[in-house]
């Protein structure tokens, strides 16, 4: 049968699973080349020169270029010097806006999700629209925005003039947070314990310096562009749940804040902890907004760092070490998210599954 | 819409029962609802107002003079309307060469994304051949490379490639993406194979059975591929920051950038900065409104109301 099937179209080939097997090496040939050109062969490569002595110019294939070993890896993390000066100023930085960016934008996104599925609320595409439209714009666009509003005389500070408060120069303040605080308490200078030992090159006084005024903007760009896709996230969980247990449990005559405590939050645990690692994944990744405002050391990153070291001081090598570290570092958090989420066997995704499956793999999560 | 169907007329019947049980508590419930309904109201109002309010003072903001977007810049309306930031972006700054290019990047990549991840979703959902699995496992492994520490790797290939400072470079490398086949491939894995075998059956080789049943049946990924990738390359930064450096491939992005950080002289033009935001925003937000519902549906047809 298949014989004549054969000789009677030609172009099959030696019948339809040959004929499969060819369209199939065929169609997947553009994505498997592109992802190995434009992503694979090049981490390699930067991989090679975060080993090199590399400094830019010709090919860092060329013969010129020497093996160093782990000496890049070295001047950032354990060599004293400015280099590893930067990278605990970044390490520090980045820190702090994870402690405060991934709480606060889950519990927020949680809030707002439950406040919006209410069914008896009216307008909810409305504030649906309002919470999630800062995630549509572009973060250049959405930095500006922020640069305008917190200026030393812009509407942030109007706004908190009218309660009588004398705003800071948001951007302009290098000054660590909770050093403010301290000093509101007296202590203005280290302590001889906290100033002599340290970690990365910076002591333990500026360790507990706290987020810069300036990176706690960036702190509430981040909330604020990142809740409405989240706060979607835990609406497509909170639809799952349906109604019914809502009704059981105002029978049983379960009060709002203890069925939210007791029903809700547990049956949410998945969509929770999804949030919070694709949070934690994202924001170990701020990059666009520090270059947007032209980096400085109380707005530093890690990301930004490795950038600013490699393209605009030449010191490739370093450059590339300390993408390698944020590299290994993300990739250890994302395996043990899909490690924890194991079992959960895939459901119909919906857009804002999507949107952050996407934002993983590209550049984060605002 | 059509599963919840049967549940809609179900509710009020139950929480009617419930209510009718317990007349006395009901009352003391309902009012308490109604306040705590209406303190819930005042702090979503207050929320919303939060989330609007800067888009609102940004685009009032480009509309005034420099002196007035600094000195109030908390006022909705202008004094003086002035249209003279807009001018300049297009007179003095090269703006709509910006757009043009992000315009072109942005549709070159959307194409291919749509094209590329259908084909590779489908070969690896459908089509059987020798070492299908290895290919997936490769792309759920490229899933997870973090996408801000592909800049210098991207630039040194770019440069061995002699691709770099290119239109290709700014392109090329954003054709497809692990998580475009991931996507398509989920899909795919959701519709019957039996739609294909009529056409199968009718001799349609592999390639006209892709394009003419299988892709018209995938119209909800590819718009949700389509929507994920014009805005991600439109909103795109850093890959454009490696891969170029003439002025003359300046994306939006990296134009409107240089132009905050002062490089073009134009460090605390506000009116001008703010402009060129509102600017930059509206394919996405266009594209934001057209296709909404399909952006906020979280669920499959699960909403009531």
């Amino acid at each position: 049968m298949s014989t004549t099937r054969a000789s009677a179209r030609p172009r099959r080939g030696g019948g339809i699973r040959r004929g499969e097997a060819r369209a199939g090496y065929l169609f997947v040939t553009p994505a498997v080349v592109i992802a190995a050109v434009f992503l694979l062969i090049p981490i390699a490569l930067a991989f090679w020169v975060s080993l090199s002595d590399w400094n830019g110019f010709q090919s860092p294939l060329n013969p010129r270029v020497n093996f160093v070993g782990a000496d890049n890896y070295a001047a950032i993390t354990t060599e004293d010097g400015l280099a590893q000066r930067n990278f605990g100023r970044a390490v520090r930085n980045n820190l702090y806006y994870v402690l405060l960016v991934v709480p606060l934008q889950t519990a927020l996104s949680l809030f707002l999700a439950v406040q919006v599925n209410r069914a008896v609320l009216r307008g909810r595409g409305f504030f649906r629209t309002a919470f999630y439209f800062p995630s549509v714009t572009s973060s250049v666009a959405i930095v500006i925005v922020f640069q305008f509003l917190f200026l030393g005389t812009g509407a942030v500070n109007q706004v908190l003039r009218a309660f009588g408060v004398q705003g800071p120069n948001w951007l302009n303040d290098s000054r660590g947070v909770l050093h403010i605080v301290y000093g509101a308490f007296g202590a203005d200078a280290a302590p001889s314990a906290l100033a002599d030992g340290g970690m990365l090159g910076i002591s333990w006084w500026e360790w507990l310096a706290g987020p810069s005024v300036a990176m706690t903007v960036l702190i509430i760009l981040a909330i604020f562009t990142t809740s409405g896709t989240f706060m979607l996230l835990f609406l497509a969980a909170l639809q799952n749940i349906g109604s019914e247990i809502d009704e059981a449990a105002l029978m049983d005559g379960a009060k709002p804040l203890r069925k939210f405590f007791s029903i809700t939050l547990p049956m949410l645990r998945p969509t929770l902890f999804t949030v919070l690692t694709l949070g934690l994944i994202g924001s170990w990744q701020v990059f666009d907004q520090i270059y947007v405002l032209g980096g400085g050391a109380s707005i530093l990153t890690p990301a930004y760092l490795s950038y600013e070291t490699s393209f605009n001081e030449f010191r490739w090598g370093q450059g590339a070490a300390i993408a390698f570290i944020l590299f290994v570092f993300i990739i250890v958090l994302t395996l043990l998210q899909r490690w924890i989420l194991r079992e959960r066997s895939p459901k119909k995704r919906g857009f804002a599954q999507r949107a952050a499956a996407r934002n993983l793999s590209e550049g984060g999560v605002r | 819409m059509s599963a919840p169907a049967p549940e809609v007329p179900n509710a009020p019947k139950q929480s009617r029962t419930v209510s009718a049980k317990p007349p006395k508590r009901r009352k003391r419930i309902g009012a308490k609802a109604r306040s705590s309904m209406l303190l819930g109201y005042l702090i979503l109002i207050g929320l919303a107002l939060i989330y609007i309010y800067p888009f609102l003072i940004s685009i009032s903001g480009s509309l005034k003079t420099d002196a007035e977007a600094t000195q109030d810049a908390l006022g909705l309306i202008p004094q003086t309307i002035t249209f003279a930031a807009y001018e300049r972006l297009f007179t003095r700054e090269p703006f709509a060469l910006w757009a043009g290019n992000s315009m072109l990047v942005a549709v070159c990549v959307t194409i291919g994304r749509v094209l590329f991840d259908s084909m590779a979703g489908y070969a690896l959902s459908r089509l059987r051949f020798r070492g299908r699995t290895v290919i997936f496992a490769a792309f759920i492994a490229v899933l997870s490379v973090p996408g801000v520490v592909l800049l210098i790797p991207r630039f040194l290939i770019l440069s061995e490639l002699g691709l770099y400072d290119t239109y290709g470079g700014m392109i090329i490398p954003l054709l497809s993406t692990a998580a475009g086949v991931f996507i398509m491939k989920q899909f795919f894995d959701s519709i019957p194979e039996s739609i294909e075998e009529a056409a199968k059956i009718d001799g349609a080789g592999t390639f006209r059975r892709f394009w003419s049943v299988v892709l018209p049946m995938a119209t909800p990924a590819l718009v949700t591929i389509f929507i994920l990738s014009f805005q991600g390359s439109w909103n795109e930064l850093g890959h454009f920051i490696v891969a170029r450096q003439s002025p003359e491939l300046n994306t939006l992005t990296v134009g409107v950038a240089q132009l905050v950080s002062g490089q073009l002289g134009a460090g605390n033009q506000f009116p001008l900065q703010l402009a060129a935001a509102v600017l930059m925003s509206i394919p996405v937000v266009v594209l934001f409104f057209i296709f909404q519902r399909r952006i906020m549906n979280t669920t499959a047809g699960a909403e009531k109301g």
